[in-house]
């Protein structure tokens, strides 16, 4: 396993080089915007690893919160399943079919909603015990790098094809921004606190904050629908050269991000261990003393 | 069930028999809302009909931040002689425990919000254009939106060091679709341009969300360890 990991890192290395190659040099230039738009092969890649991470963070938790807590993996099991299935069948149901944005397909959106259970599954019997925490940290860390790049990557490339650097009432912009701090508040939970319990707490954040996405989502989603802004990014129909050009650069995206968790999980690994092998050596140097020591001597160091 | 209700009940007529005798995070509450307005009213001193636009912000923010000081206290207090660990250790079950403590906090902020209203009609010259008895929902369910996931983060942060700042970290994030909830629905109303009841759906519906979450996982949090 340790000797793949310089045979991935060549070929990611080889595969963003040449994405960068295909989106700077092969990409038809836009007809409206020019060559500024050639930023969104570094902006939607980013973003989609990085909802990906999340989601998979998201999923970790509550696997980790089932774990510590048997009585509740039954019912969780079944939850997870009837929103997968019942929601994948949903999308096919008339009423619901029309509350979906033109330009969706109904077959896609049943693939996202079975995306759960599948990622629910895959997750809990790879992963086991602590590892999911481990899990959870890495896709946390890694995830908020991700949106980072989608945040600042988003302005630079608004301000010359809207003329704003941010625009307030967008749905997809705002809740971005929102999922980007409910991931930095998480982070900021981790490094406060440094206790048993952080594990427990970090994954109820995590669930929280899946829970919050939505609502913001739905807040958002009102708000602009009374107040009509002229700011609306993609839509319509992409140039298949286009589209394959940012296929291909999801792909090494992706591949960097599981290189940068890989190891960033490996290195957790490791820090617990010798957090833990620092416990025991201490555990045993104060049986020692107190051994070789007087009782009354027990409080010195 | 009925020893849940008992348990609740007691810890909620402790929790309002403490405040009454002591009225620490009332009159924190107050003086520190009273404050903040004072500062809004010389940051922005705007006339009454830009006010009616910019007071559902300003009302909202206040009570947001009035509320943490009160959120930080609640749990704080049953550290001292390990009430909490005596809580921990007995049979009772923790949501009566965390029901108690939302309800006392949903009384104080809302005890907060009556005293602090008529003070922003007078700061701002308020005068309503929409149907006021709206805003009543408004307040009870945006407060009840802050207080639940409020007083779960508050239990949350106890475990961490420098809790006081954590408390906001963590819930200022998950309070944002409640907040604009909050904002836009009074707004609505104050204005009369538009309607508020999506508001009220969509404060409804964080509040059962986030209610049934932090039932589900408070006594993992309480127990955690």
């Amino acid at each position: 396993m340790k000797r793949l990991f310089p045979i991935l890192s060549v070929v990611t290395a080889i595969l963003l080089a040449y994405a960068l190659y295909l989106a700077l040099a092969v990409a038809p230039t836009d007809a409206l915007q020019g060559d500024v738009y050639r930023i969104i092969y570094y902006h939607v890649p980013s973003a989609w690893t990085a909802f990906l991470l999340f989601f998979i963070n998201f999923i970790a938790s509550v696997q980790y919160l089932v774990s510590k807590k048997p009585s509740a993996r039954a019912i969780t099991k079944w939850i997870v399943i009837v929103i997968g299935v019942g929601g994948a069948i949903a999308t096919f149901l008339p009423p619901v079919r029309a509350q979906i944005p033109a330009g969706m397909e109904p077959s896609a959106v049943a693939t996202t909603v079975l995306a759960l259970p599948a990622f629910y599954f895959v997750i809990g019997w790879l992963f086991a015990g602590d590892r999911l925490d481990v899990l959870a940290v890495t896709t946390a860390e890694v995830g908020v790098v991700f949106c980072t790049i989608v945040l600042v990557t988003g302005p630079i490339w608004a301000r010359p094809v809207w003329g704003i650097w941010w625009a307030t009432g967008d749905i997809r912009l705002t809740s971005t921004l929102v999922l980007w701090l409910i991931y930095v508040s998480y982070l900021v939970l981790r490094r406060f606190s440094n206790s048993a319990q952080t594990q427990m707490m970090a994954a109820a954040l995590a669930v929280f904050g899946a829970l919050d996405v939505p609502l913001v989502y739905l807040s958002i989603w009102f708000f602009r629908t009374q107040h009509p802004q002229p700011v609306i990014g993609g839509g319509g129909s992409m140039d298949p050269k286009m589209l394959r050009v940012l296929e291909f650069s999801w792909l090494a995206f992706l591949c960097f991000a599981f290189l940068v968790c890989w190891s960033r999980f490996r290195l957790e690994l490791l820090r617990r261990e010798v957090e833990q092998a620092h416990a025991m050596e201490s555990l045993a140097g104060a049986a020692d003393s107190a051994k070789a020591s007087l009782p009354l001597s027990r409080s010195a160091p | 069930m009925n020893s849940t209700w008992a348990v609740t009940l007691a810890t909620l007529v402790k929790d309002i028999r403490l405040e009454w005798r002591s009225k620490d995070a009332l009159n924190s509450m107050l003086f520190f809302s009273l404050l903040v307005v004072v500062i809004f009213v010389f940051s922005f001193d705007p006339l009454a009909e830009e006010s009616r636009h910019i007071v559902g912000g300003l009302v909202w923010v206040a009570f947001l931040f009035a509320a943490v000081v009160a959120l930080n206290q609640t749990w704080a207090r049953e550290l001292r002689n390990q009430v909490l660990d005596a809580y921990r250790v007995s049979p009772a079950a923790a949501n009566a425990l965390f029901l108690a403590k939302v309800l006392g906090n949903f009384i104080f902020v809302s005890v907060l919000e009556a005293l602090m209203a008529p003070l922003f009609v007078v700061f701002y010259n308020l005068h309503v254009l929409g149907p006021a008895w709206q805003l009543l929902p408004i307040a009870l369910l945006g407060t009840w939106a802050l207080v639940v996931n409020g007083t779960f983060f508050a239990a949350m942060s106890l475990r961490t060091r420098s809790r006081e700042i954590m408390l906001p970290l963590l819930l200022f994030p998950i309070s944002i679709p409640a907040l604009l909830g909050m904002v836009a629905g009074t707004t609505a109303i104050l204005s009369g341009e538009n309607s508020a009841r999506f508001y009220i759906v969509l404060l409804l519906t964080y509040d059962v969300v986030f209610t049934t979450a932090c039932l589900a996982l408070f006594e993992t949090i309480l127990h955690a360890e």
